[in-house]
């Protein structure tokens, strides 16, 4: 109904406003009106599309439309803040799954036909779509499996795994080269078949490999897979909005894995090989024969009197606050201490959580406001002069062995160094380790107090002494 | 098992060895508290407080000690309470059985356990229930107290417009808990504060309280000894001490002394042509009163006066304090306790395999268990143990090779490409590059707190893929058209979802 060439500016436009999108997330003032860009983009996107390109069936179309639209709508709104982690990975998977459709469909539908040189071409963006697609895929609902609790978080690994991976990487390269002979000759639906079986594999095997302390490095790489499936689609199909749209989310994806990544001091290769510390030379025994020495325990009541007492408190939240939804309590009580002149403070280690931000998003979601809220960097200096610091359901981001021995497996990851200040406060369920499973000294400090239970139910009686 | 709180019966004693609250906090160790009538009164611990935090009452000192298993006390038993103590039970309050070795040999026969608070070992888990600490701190800050209420002048110099005030001057000797909460004090009230210790490494924690540090002019000689606690020194020392406390003797308004050596009479450290050297209206506090005094003309007990120099030579500094001291001194028993009632269910298990509690049992069931094998730590800083070595931070130095390399590979890889691509792929792999770089530089600005919303909002838009969906929609095919129309609903959801969770992340972010 419109020309192309009127539709090829509206996909200008919505490259420009998916760009704006992104670039208004710089800070908290542009962030709204950023997302609005991005709404307006793929509106513009898909409006040109469908009175461009499509010919008929509308219907189909609009009903379809109206289906996924209300289901994620109905999905937005019902999802709780601290399950953000497994929204956002069952939604890549949804990417994935539509790449390799789109692949698929564009395999089988021979409406474009190439030869030559363009032909290869085209069957390698075929074939690498759906297989980035595919990965993403698996790999999605794998990560859902293990945000949400259905898999156990703890990470598989099956001897000669590195060895495994190589074996399908090289499985897939010989299928492609198999897909594009076959291609040529107006088959090449089989090896198409069998690569789609193997990279759904791999991608499983990766994400089962890779532990629950490093699901933040999971998810914004799914991220960027998903990105770079859209792309290669975008190859596949010669249309540039998908190119330029799937390299911009491809970049987020990875820049934000790298942040992970460089927060916890592992190297990116080290965490998707997974497992924990086979990377490294140090035997993650070490620290064993440490002396352990004993924990002083502390009620809610005189948590009470030591947050009142004091003039700097700090919190340092993880991923214990969200298991036990105990935000909003640590609003109430923040809250409380602020109005007797208490200076409260909260800070964020990058990877506490189970994805980027996960922090900052539950503390927005208890109202906190964020000019409260702290990154690492900002405030790691600041703890001497801090009386309390208050560290909920964290564990490894707080670790003193992480800068004092070289053994330790998180050795050398930047942690919030709580245990500088007057009196440390840990709210644990229990003695058990963390996700990287490394015993804390922090807990045996001398300054250091245990308040053990469930965070929600500590934490009100804390507010309630308060 | 029944704790029971006997009133103190020692002449002068004020405190009492628990509190309602530290009472209130027993009973949830599992233990039901008995108070004799009267016993904190002295404190400011009404008979109906304590029963408010649900302890019993009962009117006579003979109740407690038939009644109770577990006695605490805070003096040391006299002669007749101790009598009353028999096989089973537990007494826990102050002793030094070093001073009273025939208390001490009474107890033991009695066949009753017997904790020592002041033999509680100087581990730094043992702080906890550090009584002498918590008690040498009130004495510190009372001893300030005492020497303000006998000196004729203000702490702190003052400018007024009746004339100038010089700031009083205060010396404190010996640097230990009482000694660093004398010097707080002093220095709240805006005096001028000098201390000294034998203990060289004492002088970063008076300094740290605002105080000068006098150094003595004088080859190394540590003054520590076991356990953080001060040692006799040579006697060229000690004659260069003298000589200093001379000098200074002249200077200072106020001299608090706290210098006490375990297990020896008290140091004499300021002679009495000290005091005659010093100003008229002077006051001097002298902790180690007790032990025979720091000073020569101590009268222990009492405030005597010397050529215009008050001598306070009080030996009840803590009791004189009594609502303070009961507080700190009954937490300190509940922290003991905690640690005797491992199972929490008011049962006491003395374990000797603990150190804290094998220090300060000094008899268990008829047999002597004092003196404790020496501690295995000390409250001094640890030499043996090396600081830990650096995180050796593997910084490979980047090799230089590493980055040529890789250009190198990709300008093949690039030129490879351009040899065999068609002209249309290129074009679109120019777009894709430059969309990369873009993506890198908008994302490196993109605030940490907002990297949720940035993967919900890039999930979102990564959904253009149904672009791709709706170019086969239309497709004659059928399995075509159902694939394609199956792709556009569960892209859709994710449009929809991704945007509609960033706007309500984003809608939550507020300053």
């Amino acid at each position: 109904m419109i020309s192309s060439g009127i539709v090829t500016v509206s996909y200008i436009a919505a490259t420009v406003l998916f760009i704006l999108a992104l670039g208004g997330l710089s800070n908290q003032e542009t962030a709204r009106r950023g997302n609005w860009y991005g709404i307006s983009g793929m509106a513009i996107a898909l409006l040109a599309t469908v009175l461009g390109v499509v010919t008929q069936n509308y219907v189909i179309l609009m009903v379809a439309l109206l289906i996924g639209g209300s289901i994620g709508i109905v999905l937005a709104r019902r999802v709780q803040m601290t399950q953000m982690p497994e929204l956002v990975a069952i939604l890549h998977s949804l990417v994935g799954l539509a790449a390799v459709a789109v692949g698929y469909v564009s395999f089988m539908d021979h409406a474009a036909e190439f030869t030559g040189v363009e032909k290869t071409i085209h069957d390698i963006e075929t074939y690498l779509g759906i297989l980035i697609g595919a990965v993403t895929f698996s790999g999605s609902v794998i990560a859902f499996g293990k945000l949400s609790g259905r898999i156990s978080g703890s990470p598989l690994t099956l001897p000669g795994r590195h060895w495994f991976n190589l074996l399908l990487l090289l499985g897939a390269i010989w299928f492609g080269r198999e897909f594009v002979i076959q291609s040529a000759a107006g088959a090449g639906i089989t090896p198409l078949m069998i690569m789609t079986g193997i990279a759904l594999l791999f991608g499983i095997h990766m994400v089962m490999a890779i532990g629950g302390a490093d699901m933040p490095v999971v998810v914004s790489m799914l991220n960027s897979y998903s990105g770079w499936a859209a792309s290669a689609t975008g190859f596949m199909l010669g249309n540039d909005l998908l190119i330029v749209t799937g390299a911009l989310v491809g970049s987020s994806g990875a820049i934000l894995s790298y942040i992970m990544c460089r927060a916890m001091n592992r190297k990116f290769i080290a965490v998707i090989a997974g497992g924990f510390g086979t990377g490294g030379g140090g035997s993650p025994a070490a620290g064993g024969d440490e002396e352990q020495g004993e924990v002083v325990p502390i009620d809610p009541q005189e948590t009470a009197e030591l947050l009142s007492n004091a003039k700097e408190v700090m919190i340092i939240p993880g991923y214990g606050m969200a298991v036990a939804q105990a935000q909003h309590t640590v609003f109430e009580i923040t809250k409380t201490l602020r109005e007797k002149g208490v200076n409260v403070r909260f800070g964020i280690h990058p990877v506490a959580g189970r994805m980027p931000g996960h922090m900052n998003v539950l503390l927005a979601e208890a109202k906190v406001p964020y000019d409260i809220v702290f990154e690492m960097e900002e405030i790691n200096e600041d703890f001497p002069n801090v009386d309390v610091s208050v560290v909920i359901g964290a564990n490894d981001i707080v670790n003193p062995s992480a800068l004092t021995d070289p053994n330790s497996p998180i050795a050398g990851m930047p942690v919030l160094e709580c245990w500088k200040g007057k009196v440390s406060i840990v709210l644990k369920r229990s003695m058990a380790t963390g996700y990287a499973g490394v015993q804390n000294p922090l807990f045996f400090e001398e300054n250091t107090r245990m308040l053990f239970g469930d965070a929600k139910q500590t934490l009100d009686e804390v507010l309630k002494a308060l | 098992m029944k704790i029971g709180v006997p009133k103190e019966i020692f002449a002068g004693e004020r405190r009492v060895a628990t509190t309602p609250e530290v009472a209130g906090q027993l009973q949830k160790l599992g233990y039901s508290v008995l108070v004799e009538s009267g016993a904190g009164t002295e404190s400011s611990f009404s008979d109906d407080a304590y029963r408010a935090a649900g302890c019993e009452i009962v009117t006579s000192a003979d109740e407690v000690w038939s009644q109770a298993d577990i006695i605490m006390k805070v003096r040391g038993p006299e002669k007749e309470e101790a009598s009353r103590l028999t096989a089973g039970k537990t007494l826990i309050s102050f002793l030094w059985p070093a001073q009273n070795p025939e208390m001490l040999k009474q107890l033991s026969e009695s066949g009753a356990t017997v904790l020592a608070m002041d033999s509680v070992p100087r581990i730094s888990r043992a702080q906890k229930a550090d009584a002498l600490s918590s008690m040498g701190n009130i004495a510190g800050y009372r001893a300030v107290v005492e020497a303000a209420q006998h000196f004729g002048r203000f702490f702190t110099g003052q400018i007024t417009a009746a004339g100038k005030v010089p700031p009083a001057k205060v010396l404190v000797i010996g640097a230990g808990v009482a000694g660093l909460a004398a010097i707080g004090a002093a220095n709240s009230m805006g005096a001028i504060v000098r201390a000294f210790d034998t203990r060289p490494e004492v002088k970063e924690q008076v300094e740290s309280m605002n105080a000068e540090f006098l150094m003595l002019d004088f080859k190394d000689e540590d003054g520590s000894g076991e356990g953080g606690y001060a040692k006799v020194m040579s006697d060229e020392f000690i004659k260069a001490e003298m000589a200093l406390f001379a000098e200074q003797a002249k200077d200072v308004d106020i001299i608090i002394t706290t210098a006490l050596i375990p297990g020896k009479p008290a140091p004499r450290l300021i002679t009495a042509d000290m005091v005659r050297a010093m100003k008229d209206g002077s006051v001097i506090v002298d902790l180690a009163a007790e032990q025979g005094g720091n000073c020569e003309l101590t009268e222990p007990g009492k405030v005597a006066k010397a050529n215009g120099v008050t001598i306070i030579g009080y030996t009840d500094l803590p009791s004189r304090l009594a609502t303070q001291s009961s507080q700190l001194y009954a937490t300190n028993l509940r922290h003991l306790l905690t640690d005797l009632t491992p199972e929490k269910d008011g049962n006491i298990v003395v374990d000797m395999d603990d150190e804290l509690i094998r220090g300060a049992t000094v008899c268990k069931a008829g047999e002597t268990t004092w003196p404790p094998p020496a501690p295995k730590l000390s409250a001094a800083p640890k030499k043996a143990k090396p600081a830990p070595a650096p995180v050796a931070v593997e910084k490979k130095k980047p090799s230089k090779a590493g980055p040529v390399i890789g250009v190198i590979v990709a300008a093949l890889a690039l030129l490879g490409l351009g040899a065999v691509a068609p002209q249309s792929f290129m074009a679109h792999f120019t777009v894709f590059v430059l969309a990369c770089f873009v993506g890198y530089m908008v994302i490196w600005n993109v605030s940490a707190s907002l990297h949720t919303p940035l993967m919900s909002v890039t999930n979102a838009i990564s959904s253009i893929i149904v672009i791709g969906a709706l170019m086969q929609i239309s497709a004659t095919d059928t399995l075509t058209m159902w694939i394609a129309t199956a792709t556009v609903l569960i892209t859709s959801i994710n449009i929809a979802g991704g945007f509609a969770v960033t706007r309500r992340m984003l809608e939550m972010f507020r300053k």
